[in-house]
């Protein structure tokens, strides 16, 4: 693989970088915003009475 | 009368007597024409290439400024859901509104334009243009601006979405209209670009009041 | 139609996307990481250099900006006509992930029209429209957050992604023809050696994948969220 960019580094290395630390970024929130809810939902659950149709938190 | 007139007429009374919602939008209109030249400087060949846009977006700003009230103040005191439950539609409930927000803001403003043109050093042809194609134009911001309303009037503090809402939305307008002044300015042929921000005009008029009065039922808890 | 009705219920969604999600999360990589691997890979374009990379993330980008907005208005539809039920949520869940994708589509145009074209900001019809569609999208998740009451604020949403949608296109058009009014640069013109294909296809898939992989969970989320909410209030 060829990284010499020459002089049009300065543009996509950033454009790369910016693209990267975003989707990055976007990721690891929207898993982490799961993981919260997931566990917010189960600590509710286990204090609740269990008179509810369905476990929502096991259908993954 | 028929309902429709009455409450065009209605509600013309109203936006006069508030504070005078015209005198606002001129008011502002003006204070804009006035700013800007002192922002880009006094360069009168500039001020001209820059007049189409300019008092465009300063119209359109200005015509934004009584928007937010346009169904507020009938949800506030119940009488919206009085209107509601007339016989008249409630689309046309909604174009009654849409022209009297016209009558009191955008015709007033197309009206001054010439004057302001004056300060931007704009040509003669050039500002025949310009109040043409805000005469044709500002009905457009209305309309749209009506959607913007119904969809926020129950939000308090409405009024600071309703700009980032519409304006996107606005951007033909601007374009068409300010491209048409650009181009009489370089005395080329304005008519497609009038033509243009006609049609947008034309169907932002004729569907606009069911986007509006289908947003004022889903808030009315219809 | 029934399809669609079938995975309306919040349980059947859950059930059909936890099978689904490790598949599209491992294809998205693999489709990136390929993609990635080609790109660097191939020669410098005849025409722009090295700066064709920025096209593998650009297009892709800019692509998904406009796609999501389109599944926007899809699901707008079904939760105004039809009344479906998920629709809402989805769409809440996708219109974060469009505006990202149009930050990114200007952000890296911007940065490809700046070697092509000497500025970093240019007037040209695409960047423009974009930067209208961010500002779509931002009103859009202004609204969603503005009015309290959820259902009120579904259907507001609804409203105005339909208005948008009508818009867009007669916006874009309008900016076009500014754009040749004024003789603004065409940021993208010319064709892609076939060489170059391969690469922006599978960084195009990769995206696709990512945002399919990210809207999903980010719609458990939010079921989750819900039924948290109706726990708490009894």
């Amino acid at each position: 693989m060829n990284f010499d960019m020459g002089p049009y580094s300065v543009y996509i290395w950033p454009a790369y970088g910016v693209s990267a630390v975003l989707l990055i970024g976007v990721t690891v929130w929207t898993v982490a915003a799961w993981r919260r809810a997931r566990a917010k939902l189960a600590g509710l659950e286990k204090r609740g009475p269990s008179s509810r149709p369905r476990d929502m938190a096991s259908g993954t | 009368m028929s309902p429709f007139a009455t409450l065009l007429a209605r509600d013309i009374r109203l936006a006069a007597r508030s504070g005078g919602s015209a005198a606002l939008a001129l008011s502002f209109f003006a204070l804009v024409a006035t700013l800007v030249p002192l922002g880009v400087g006094a360069d009168l060949h500039l001020l001209a290439r820059v007049a189409g846009g300019i008092l465009w977006v300063a119209a359109v700003l200005a015509a934004l400024l009584s928007l937010d009230r346009l169904f507020q103040g009938d949800f506030e005191d119940g009488s919206l859901d009085v209107i509601a439950l007339s016989p008249l539609p409630l689309e046309l409930t909604a174009l009654a509104k849409i022209m009297a927000h016209w009558l009191s803001t955008g015709l007033p403003l197309t009206l001054l334009s010439p004057l302001l043109a004056l300060l931007f050093n704009l040509p003669a042809p050039a500002t025949v243009i310009l109040f043409v194609s805000l005469l044709v134009g500002t009905p457009a911001v209305s309309a749209v601006g009506a959607i913007g309303a119904a969809l926020t009037l129950s939000l308090k503090r409405g009024g600071l979405i309703l700009p980032l809402i519409i304006l996107p939305l606005l951007a033909p307008a601007v374009i068409f209209g300010a491209g048409a002044v650009s181009l009489a300015l370089d005395q080329l042929a304005p008519q497609n670009a009038l033509g243009m921000l006609a049609a947008f005009a034309f169907a932002a008029v004729l569907l606009s009041p069911f986007a509006a009065a289908a947003s004022v039922r889903l808030n009315l808890g219809g | 139609m029934q399809f669609i009705f079938r995975y309306a219920n919040p349980h059947e969604f859950m059930r059909l996307s936890g099978r689904v999600l490790p598949f599209t999360a491992i294809a998205t990589a693999a489709c990136l990481a390929a993609a990635l691997y080609l790109g660097f890979s191939a020669p410098p374009d005849y025409q722009q250099g090295r700066t064709v990379l920025i096209l593998f993330i650009h297009v892709p980008a800019a692509t998904l900006a406009m796609g999501v907005y389109g599944a926007i208005a899809v699901c707008s539809l079904l939760s105004l006509v039809w009344r479906h039920p998920l629709s809402d949520i989805a769409a809440r869940s996708a219109a974060p992930l469009g505006a990202l994708f149009t930050v990114l589509g200007l952000v890296t145009g911007s940065l490809w029209g700046k070697p092509m074209w000497g500025t970093y900001w240019v007037w040209d019809a695409r960047l423009t429209s974009f930067l209208l569609l961010l500002f779509i999208y931002l009103g859009y998740m202004a609204l969603w957050n503005a009015v309290e009451d959820e259902t009120r604020a579904a259907r507001a949403a609804a409203i105005l992604a339909l208005v948008g949608a009508v818009n867009i296109p007669i916006i874009k058009f309008s900016v076009d023809w500014w754009n040749t009014l004024h003789q603004g640069e065409s940021l993208m013109s010319g064709k892609l050696a076939p060489v170059f294909l391969a690469p922006l296809l599978l960084m195009m898939a990769g995206y696709a994948l990512l945002f399919l992989t990210l809207w999903m969970v980010r719609i458990r989320t939010a079921i989750l969220e819900r039924r948290a909410r109706s726990l708490m209030q009894g």
